[in-house]
């Protein structure tokens, strides 16, 4: 009976795990045709979109920062240049923990809050993949640091940068400006534009101010481009293919290392201007804003403490003077107004006024008074006038010429208006007239307020760059010159930010520097002014007489002197003088003691240069001002007789770190090469 | 018929058959000796890439399959009607030491699946359990007329459900899904009845958004939202299945080359010498090289389901059947997973994954295999 049964139900069993084991058997089958069909449709259907996927993963395109132009001056010496710095930076993008992170490179590496919080900020402006620096001019001792600790610090890595560095920083901060870190507004500036913000990608720092600023399309150069092989950790391991970057457009200078750097040890200790003019080409020889900073310390960022001390300073050091200080000309403008005069035919050169030390209008019972209380004498000529600086006789005249008149003449001589220099933020100083007075201050124009424009003083402001390029017309008989920083025989295009376009600019650059295409000063020349040589012979002569003669207001600087000079002596009030009050310089403060200048030019028989020169508080003109211009003038002779004072481009400086190839790509070349030494040490 | 299909099989008749008493008196079944190596071979070439040329994770990894054959050989040695006997042992060890692990267990990253006794290596007893489930159903099974009455199937359930619950509140859901399959497995072998095979199918639909909402953990819901829609966490839960999928695809029809995989060299893929190692495999190999593998794995099951099918008692084919698929499902799912077709649930790929504990287990298994092989006629 058990038997039977089992043996019956054992086939039914038997029959029962059959049936269940095909059908088992038929799941399995099936699934694995799913998976194995999932596999090729991954694999061979889906092939090109994964392995696209996969070369996006481990290959980057990395911008390369083109090696910014080189600034030389007139001699080739250089002025800026680009030096190897490290900086610790973090790619986001390879970045676990950004918190975390942050804390232990703060720890290992020794960085402040501060520094933390403007990473923060950079970071937030980043392009994708780009390495965002959080601490740089790394020394060697936390660069060991990093490659020690390096396994756990992924996306953080060292950066070979070149940074920019000004051997002469104090001497032409005002001239070349800096460069610093794009800024927030600098940056949505660029990426407004497609172009701009491709050819950016690479570059942390920008010129602020400056030539640097004026300059940057040509300085900056054109970025290239690297195809790198990266891990999972933001490690770059090779480097595919790459387009080296275009350097930037080297600038030199009309500017003359040397003199600059006596001007500045002339000023020093004082508040004012110098500005050396070559009146025929108008290259700028030297231009000093005393005091200066070290534009050093802006290129990476100023700490605030720093920046605070500059900018509060009560001298004003971040000013630059020479293009922005708005000054009164006081008696330098003289000699033009006497021009005007004899140009309209008002007096002639034997003309002669009586001077009692004070002028009044015709019924008007106020006194103009003359500097000299008991006046220049009763026969006074144009000669004397500009001579002993009587300002009785141009008090005459400019009442005579009337505001309209003088306000024409005057302009011509670039006063009143922008000289045109190459660089940002020139002011255009003051020159006033009625449509002026009625426009500004809705009134109209006193004659009393004439008599002050024809000292110099009342609403008229120039600066000294205005009235360097003013004495150089005179110089030049009414050839005018737009100054200019750049050596003339070697003018890049022209940058205008908004509307050349990075490319083409380069390009231009390139082919003027490499021809060397002059523009020349003819170009260069604005109208004559058409004034007969008989007249300008009178005021020349009168200005020589200042220094030579022997009443002249600078004749202390005409001793001992080994060639002829021209020039006027200028000294302008800070403060008004009420009527009858005593005037008293060494009684009042010094900050509102006079305005010393003086303008002049050399060699006077034939004119080469043209000297402003501005001390604020100075007290006078031919005691403060006119000893400097005569140091300056005596350099510039000097130097003039032993050579020709030309630029020499053969003999430039060479920057440290690479030679100055004129093969686009060679500089940079010894950038990768120390960007690919740091990956390959760490 | 079944039977001569496998019987055209490597090892069902003719390639040895001089001399089949030398192989059945060492209790080795040879065909699946020799694939078995042959996968372990594979999976040692793939991982020596995967670990990044790490010849000491190599030589960790080649000694663990030593231990793990010879464990296999061990447990072949055993008479299929011992191993019946010490099933239910085996079972009662096993829930004793899950029930354990919350009190003594050492916890790893949030979840606690290891047991630390004095005298014993750390393990997970959750393997144990294994082999012990089906072992003790398909005793249990039997000892009763197939199919199974109601009473039967209800405390084969308990018997099931017991360790998977314990291991479940570990957490460690992954490996209690393959415990209760390895069981389940056994019961519908067994000739559980269709009504109840569909009653269950759609019991699971219904309780799938109860479970969604209750049961589930917000890490395991997690990542079956990120296998819909991998690209709403890119750098996050996402990322894994995105690289993997990744570096699959980018493999081709003939892969980049053995230790060329960029995806894995360039460490962009997670986890690439354990569950994802088939990534490595296919990326590096391509479609030929992931074919080739499951081809292997095919003939394995094949060879498996033939000794099930040949086993003279009840008990020896629903075990040899039970671990037979169960295998198979640990290819199915890590090769789903990692494909993106399934939730990443931490299941390694047989034999090729790195790590020591889940292969003892599984070629123990193979010995179970090779027993009940050796004792058929």
């Amino acid at each position: 009976m058990f038997e039977k049964n089992h043996l019956r139900d054992s086939a039914s069993e038997q029959r029962v795990f059959q049936q269940r084991m095909i059908a088992s058997l038929m799941v399995f089958f099936f699934l694995a045709g799913i998976l194995a069909w999932r596999y090729v449709n991954l694999q061979v259907f889906q092939y090109e979109k994964f392995a696209t996927a996969s070369d996006r993963n481990r290959i980057h395109t990395l911008p390369l920062e083109p090696r910014r132009g080189l600034i030389y001056d007139r001699k080739g010496v250089l002025l800026a240049e680009n030096q190897p710095s490290y900086s610790l930076a973090v790619t986001l993008e390879r970045v676990v923990n950004l918190d975390e992170l942050l804390i232990d490179l703060q720890q290992l590496f020794d960085i402040d809050m501060r520094s933390v919080e403007k990473f923060r900020q950079r970071l937030n402006r980043r392009t994708p993949y780009q390495a965002v620096p959080l601490k740089f001019r790394l020394n060697d001792d936390e660069i060991s640091r990093f490659a020690v600790n390096r396994y756990r610090l992924d996306g953080v890595e060292i950066k070979a940068q070149l940074v920019r560095h000004y051997p002469r920083g104090e001497d032409f901060s005002h001239v070349i400006g800096y460069v610093g870190r794009i800024n927030k507004k600098e940056q949505e500036k660029i990426f407004s534009d497609e172009q701009r913000r491709i050819n950016y990608a690479a570059t942390d720092h920008i010129g602020k101010i400056g030539l640097e600023n004026y300059y940057e399309e040509t300085l900056h150069g054109v970025v290239g481009s690297q195809y790198v092989e990266s891990n999972a950790h933001g490690r770059i391991l090779r480097v595919l293919q790459q387009v080296d970057p275009l350097p930037g457009g080297d600038l030199q200078l009309s500017v003359d290392a040397e003199l600059q750097k006596n001007v500045v040890e002339l000023l020093k200790g004082r508040r004012g201007s110098v500005v050396v003019l070559d009146v025929h080409t108008g290259d700028v020889l030297a231009m000093v804003s005393a005091p200066s900073f070290d534009s050093n310390l802006f290129v990476n960022g100023i700490s605030n403490e720093s920046y605070g001390k500059l900018r509060d300073s009560i001298d004003l050091p971040l000013f630059n003077r020479s293009l922005q200080g708005q000054y009164p000309p006081g008696s330098t403008i003289k000699p033009i107004i006497g021009l005007a005069a004899l140009y309209h035919g008002l007096i002639t050169s034997s003309s002669t006024i009586n001077d009692p030390g004070w002028y009044q209008l015709p019924n008007d019972e106020r006194y103009h008074r003359d500097w000299k209380r008991e006046g220049h004498g009763d026969k006074v000529d144009l000669f004397q006038a500009i001579e002993q600086s009587c300002d009785t006789f141009f008090y005459d005249i400019s009442y005579r010429l009337g505001i309209d008149r003088i306000h024409a003449f005057t302009k011509q001589f670039g006063l009143g208006e922008k000289t045109g220099i190459d660089s940002f933020n020139e002011r255009s100083g003051l020159l006033p007239s009625r449509t002026w007075k009625r426009a500004s201050r809705n009134k109209p124009w006193f004659p009393g307020e004439t008599l002050n424009i024809g000292i110099g003083q009342g609403y008229m402001l120039a600066t000294p760059l205005q009235l360097a390029a003013s004495t150089a017309a005179l110089a030049t008989r009414g050839k005018r010159i737009e100054p200019r920083f750049i050596l003339s025989d070697k003018t890049p295009q022209r940058s205008n930010k908004e509307e050349v376009g990075q490319k083409d600019n380069t390009n231009a650059l390139v082919n003027a520097s490499e021809t060397g295409v002059s523009s020349g000063s003819s170009e260069n020349q604005l109208d004559d002014i058409g004034v007969s040589d008989y007249f300008w012979d009178e005021i020349h002569d009168a200005m020589k007489s200042v220094v030579h003669g022997r009443k002249g207001t600078a004749q202390a600087i005409g001793r001992n002197i080994k060639y002829k000079m021209a020039g006027k002596t200028g000294t302008a009030q800070v403060i008004g003088i009420a009527q009858g009050e005593e005037y008293d310089a060494e009684a009042i403060a010094e900050r509102q003691r006079d305005h010393a200048l003086f303008v002049g030019f050399a060699p006077f028989e034939k004119p080469k240069f043209a000297v402003a020169v501005i001390i604020e508080n100075g007290g006078s003109g031919s005691a403060t001002a006119a000893p400097i211009a005569r140091k300056v003038f005596d350099w510039l002779m000097l130097n003039d007789t032993n050579n020709d004072n030309k630029a020499k481009p053969a003999s430039r400086e060479l920057p440290v770190y690479a030679s100055n190839s004129p093969l686009p790509g060679v500089g940079i070349v010894s950038l990768n090469d120390s960007e690919k030494w740091v990956h390959n040490a760490f | 018929m079944p039977s001569e299909f496998f019987r055209s099989l490597p090892g069902g008749s003719g390639a040895l058959r001089m001399r089949p008493n030398t192989w059945k008196k060492f209790r080795i079944d040879w065909p699946l000796l020799l694939l078995l190596i042959m996968i372990a071979s594979y999976g040692l070439v793939v991982l020596y890439s995967a670990s990044g040329q790490d010849a000491d994770r190599l030589g960790g990894q080649f000694m663990a399959l030593l231990v793990a054959f010879v464990c296999m050989l061990i447990a072949a040695q055993f008479r299929v009607k011992t191993i019946k006997t010490l099933a239910p042992l085996a079972y009662l060890v096993g829930v004793l030491l899950l029930a354990a692990v919350p009190l003594w267990g050492v916890d790893i990253n949030g979840a606690t699946r290891w047991l630390d006794l004095p005298g014993l290596p750390r393990f997970q007893p959750s393997e144990l359990m294994k082999l012990a489930v089906p072992l003790m159903v398909a005793a249990y099974l039997s000892g009763t007329l197939l199919p199974p009455k109601f009473n039967y199937l209800l405390a084969s359930f308990t018997i099931i459900l017991l360790p998977c619950g314990l291991i479940v509140t570990q957490p460690d859901l992954g490996t209690s899904l393959l415990v209760a399959t390895s069981g389940l497995l056994v019961i519908w072998l067994a000739g559980l009845q269709w009504r109840y095979v569909f009653g269950a199918v759609l019991s699971v639909v219904a309780s799938a958004w109860p479970l969604w909402h209750f049961a589930l953990q917000g890490y395991q819901r997690q990542r079956i939202l990120t296998l819909f829609n991998p690209e709403s966490d890119r750098l996050g839960a996402g990322w894994n299945i995105i690289q993997s999928k990744t570096a699959i695809g980018s493999g081709g029809w003939t892969g980049k080359g053995w230790l060329n995989g960029t995806q894995s060299q360039l460490e962009f893929l997670p986890e690439s010498h354990t569950d994802f190692i088939i990534a490595v495999l296919a990326e590096e190999f391509g479609l030929l090289g992931v074919l080739t593998l499951l081809i292997l794995y095919i003939l394995v099951v094949m060879r498996g389901a033939y000794i099930s099918i040949s086993a003279k008692d009840v008990f020896g084919k629903l075990v040899a059947g039970s671990i037979t698929f169960t295998f198979f499902v640990y290819v199915m799912v890590n090769l789903a997973m990692v494909s993106g077709m399934l939730p990443v649930v931490g299941v390694p790929l047989p034999l090729v994954s790195y790590g020591g504990t889940a292969m003892v287990t599984l070629l123990a298994g193979f010995g179970i295999l090779m027993s009940i092989q050796s004792e058929t006629d």
